[in-house]
């Protein structure tokens, strides 16, 4: 016999099903003006320091069709790689963002001040990326990905280093489309699937 | 010193499986391809706060929040209660709770939702609330009804919550849902046998709580939470590059 370890579990995962924005953006499904506040309505506020930048997608299945009932949320630094609650963060930015596929044509748009490069715990510095938390009808736990930015220096990022087939890189690189507008597709499945993160 | 460390990696054996043929929509939304396993760095270890300043004095209580008190929802009145806590027992402070479900009769107050059960117009269907410095948090709710979806010929889904759960930190962030003790529809559901432990899936299986019930008034279910703990760092070796 041995000692106990005195740890919990985790709680299990479910999916979020198809009426997800009921909970968590009541507006979007017509249900508004439960809450004086809705959560997570824009990641900035007036004055945000930085670049504004707007990021379209979509999240494709395995078979390329976008899901119209995709729900994401966005959590980043601020200009200067500060994040919200850390010294010296921006007021201006609280980081967090929620926002859905469109229920006709399966685009998102996130608008955002674009974010700095993050310190690592170690001293390292991680190119500047977004972090996302994917939900929707049959995905039975939330995904985790990023958005790095084509026009940042992503060489010596630690998280891009690590992924060993170089072309899959790609998936986590929003293009640049004009000033402050990029596009980045997550792909669920198949050719040119996403990485997705366990982290 | 200590400090609040890495968060501790995912025990992905105690999840759902992405794919399971049993749910359909999970066949071509799950990924084929391994995740990118890498510890944790600020990005998943910050998140955001919510001050108390936003949640509504109704917000945790969906018999009245739809109405802003006018009018009670119609069903079963039951409170919906418990702790969260991380893996190493703590208990967190603070953390926003979301809950939405259907009413009594099986129907969600969503366009896509077309089942025959009439919507209720005292009841709106979600619900949040603050743990207090316990972790403790509290919903006073009507319990949902059963509902038929489209999956294979005949699936109904057993009586349930939806809860998310944000924690501390943005890699925390978890969604779940909460069943009834008793429900024989538990063990027919495609959904909740995403889950392919039962000793797993009997966690989500909140339990009647008499003793916290209100007599002449409402039943008690009982559902913790447990979201991933952080490792202590008075050792921590610095790894080149990461
Ligand atoms: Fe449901």
């Amino acid at each position: 016999m041995v000692q106990k370890l005195d740890m919990l579990q985790e709680t299990p995962s479910q999916t979020a099903g198809p009426y997800v924005h009921i909970g968590l953006m009541p507006s979007y499904t017509g249900n508004g003006g439960i809450y004086d506040e809705e959560i997570g309505v824009s990641p900035i506020a007036a004055g945000a320091r930085g670049e504004i930048i707007e990021i379209v997608g979509s999240v494709c299945d395995g078979t390329g069709w976008a899901l119209r009932d995709a729900l994401l949320e966005s959590w980043q630094a601020d200009a200067a790689g500060i994040f919200p609650g850390q010294e010296g963060a921006d007021p201006g930015v609280s980081g967090h963002c929620r926002f859905a596929a469109d229920a006709v044509s399966g685009e998102f748009t996130l608008r955002t001040v674009k974010p700095g490069p993050v310190l690592h715990r170690s001293g390292g510095r991680q190119a500047p990326h977004i972090s996302l938390w994917i939900v929707a009808r049959g995905i039975n736990i939330g995904l985790q990905t990023r958005i790095y930015f084509e026009d940042e220096d992503n060489s010596a990022d630690p998280l891009l280093a690590r992924i060993e087939q170089r072309p899959r890189v790609e998936t986590l690189i929003a293009k640049k489309l004009g000033p402050g507008q990029y596009r980045f597709d997550i792909r669920l499945q198949g050719a040119g699937e996403t990485v997705f993160l366990d982290l | 010193m200590t400090d609040l460390g890495p968060l501790i990696p995912r025990n992905r054996a105690i999840h759902p499986v992405p794919y399971d043929p049993d749910y359909k929509t999970s066949v071509a939304r799950s990924p084929n391809l391994p995740l990118l396993s890498m510890e944790s760095g600020p990005s998943e270890e910050t998140g955001p706060v919510f001050g108390h300043g936003r949640i509504g004095a109704l917000d945790n209580n969906l018999i009245l929040n739809w109405t802003k008190g006018a009018a009670p929802a119609v069903g079963e009145r039951i409170l919906m209660h418990g702790h969260v806590l991380d893996e190493t027992a703590r208990p967190v402070r603070n953390t926003l709770l979301e809950i939405w479900q259907a009413n009594a009769g099986g129907r969600y107050r969503h366009k896509k939702d077309s089942y025959l059960a009439p919507l209720d117009p005292n009841f709106g269907g979600c619900g949040r609330t603050l743990t207090d410095e316990n972790g403790y948090y509290q919903f006073l709710t009507v319990r949902p009804g059963a509902y038929p979806w489209p999956n294979r010929g005949n699936d109904w889904r057993p009586m349930h919550i939806h809860v998310s759960v944000y924690g501390h930190s943005f890699g925390q962030r978890l969604i779940t849902q909460m069943y009834f003790e008793g429900d024989p529809l538990i063990a027919h559901c495609p959904i909740a046998h995403t889950i392919k432990s039962h000793g797993q899936l009997d966690r989500l299986v909140a339990p009647l709580d008499l003793a916290h019930s209100r007599p002449l008034d409402f039943l008690a279910y009982k559902f913790d939470i447990v979201l991933r703990g952080r490792r202590q760092t008075m050792f921590e070796n610095k790894l080149e590059g990461m």
